[in-house]
């Protein structure tokens, strides 16, 4: 069970709490501050307000650590090596992964250049996979895919959560947010969230 | 040892040459006159008073004056570093980092030399200490000022890699590293490019003072190569020290990448 308390970032101020195995879609039109607030869980920005994991407070582990558990995977991922494989502790683990989201098993060598946008995407999320954390926070991660590409990514996760993964999905596809969110959280411009049950 | 000596009035032909280049820039309208009369009077007054400082310090050879010298010429190098910087670092850093890690690398070896090899009486003698320092001093600013610039503008470049290591679990030494890396090596470039060239194409000009002065060229060159030696050491103590510094006051004890501690300069 993730909890937040007055998470306050910029503009920012909400609190709400997750259980093992939910999953919320998050909402709210774009420049509103939802990576603002994913990136604050993940106290990837200095930012103020109690943020819990099973009662364990966040200050309590190094950030490595809490990141490790609770892990924001950008839009658009960032690479610092250059081939697809160093970018994973083990290559191997992580292809039948990376198979089940169309990706050739064979991409391993490959260089970061070479990728394009959505195969990027697809990658950024399993190396994240790879981590098993217990709260996946997901920045629009299927902004750049095609519609059986989401089918993909949508059933994968689908599996994490009745494992028992919490997730924050960010989305801009209402459809999408019905699909996989069993509560939807609405960001407003004033920085507050709003739930709506579907 | 015998050398022939210069009065003022012999350095009046040479500085023609310099009215020459400033007569040049007026008719061809490069409009450099101005600068070049203002860098050429620097010069001067620079070079004759720093001649008269350390007739002085020589005479007095004392630790007091030696080390107020060595600590302005300290100063003066970190404003150096900072002026070549294209963001600033957060409050006292911005000077502090420069002054501490040249006055740590270039300190060090200049003590190493004093105290191990050249051994002069008092250790501290002006005339082996300051020259020392100032030449070990000028190359390991240039490492340091090229490696804290490449740190900060690679960050800003790849802050997106940088923050997945971080968002992955990675802690702020692992996701720096390949930056830091980076770094480092712009920082040894100049030292390593200069070792690789000296004799062949250049000059050293310590070394040919030296020659000029009456010197055996083959003492010349190992009194070069001694500073030489020095000066790759130094640039690689500071170097390393402020990159590392530097990564350091990038991010934070929550391991968070802080850009928005270093603003870019307003120019």
């Amino acid at each position: 069970m993730l909890t937040v308390r007055g998470l306050k970032r910029l503009h920012i101020c909400v609190s709400f709490d997750l259980r093992d195995g939910e999953c919320v879609a998050l909402q709210g039109p774009s420049g509103v501050g939802k990576t603002l607030l994913l990136r604050s869980i993940a106290d990837l920005d200095p930012n103020e307000g109690v943020v819990r994991l099973d009662g364990t407070l966040r200050e309590a582990v190094p950030a490595p650590v809490w990141r490790k558990r609770v892990t924001y995977v950008a839009a658009q991922p960032g690479w610092w090596s250059d081939t697809v494989q160093e970018h994973f502790t083990g290559w191997d683990d992580a292809l039948p992964l990376v198979t089940r989201l169309g990706l050739p098993d064979n991409c391993g060598p490959w260089p970061i250049q070479r990728l394009s946008s959505g195969e990027r995407q697809r990658l950024g999320l399993v190396r994240a996979l790879m981590l098993r954390s217990r709260v996946l926070l997901l920045d629009e991660p299927t902004s750049a895919l095609d519609s059986g590409s989401v089918a993909a990514v949508e059933s994968l996760i689908a599996d994490r959560i009745s494992d028992g993964t919490s997730v924050v999905w960010s989305t801009h596809d209402d459809a999408q947010a019905r699909r996989v969110g069993s509560s939807i959280f609405v960001m407003s411009a004033d920085g507050d969230i709003e739930e709506n049950r579907p | 040892m015998n050398y022939i000596q210069l009065s003022y009035g012999d350095l009046v032909l040479p500085a023609l040459l310099v009215v020459m280049d400033g007569a040049l820039s007026i008719v061809l309208r490069l409009r450099l006159e101005r600068q070049l009369a203002i860098a050429a009077i620097r010069m001067v007054l620079q070079l004759v008073l720093v001649g008269y400082v350390l007739t002085f310090l020589f005479a007095a050879v004392s630790p007091l004056w030696t080390g107020l010298a060595a600590f302005i010429m300290v100063l003066f190098a970190s404003q150096e570093i900072v002026a070549r910087q294209k963001r600033r670092l957060p409050g006292i850093w911005d000077y502090g980092l420069g002054a501490g890690c040249t006055l740590l690398a270039a300190g060090t070896v200049t003590m190493l030399a004093l105290l191990t090899e050249l051994r002069p009486d008092p250790w501290y003698h002006p005339r082996y200490a300051l020259p020392l320092l100032g030449m070990i001093l000028g190359n390991t600013m240039t490492g340091i000022s090229l490696g804290l610039d490449v740190l900060t503008n690679s960050l800003v470049r790849e802050r997106a890699a940088v923050e997945a290591c971080l968002a992955l679990g990675g802690t702020r030494y692992q996701a720096l590293l390949p930056v830091i890396r980076d770094a480092l090596r712009s920082g040894f470039m100049p030292i390593i490019n200069s070792m690789a060239a000296i004799g062949l194409v250049s000059l050293p000009g310590m070394m040919t003072g030296q020659i000029l002065a009456g010197v055996e060229p083959v003492d010349a060159v190992k009194y070069q190569l001694m500073i030489m030696f020095l000066i790759a050491g130094g640039t690689g103590l500071g170097t390393l020290a402020a990159v590392l510094g530097g990564a350091r006051l990038m991010t934070d004890h929550r391991h968070r990448l802080r850009l928005d501690r270093f603003p870019e300069k307003s120019i």
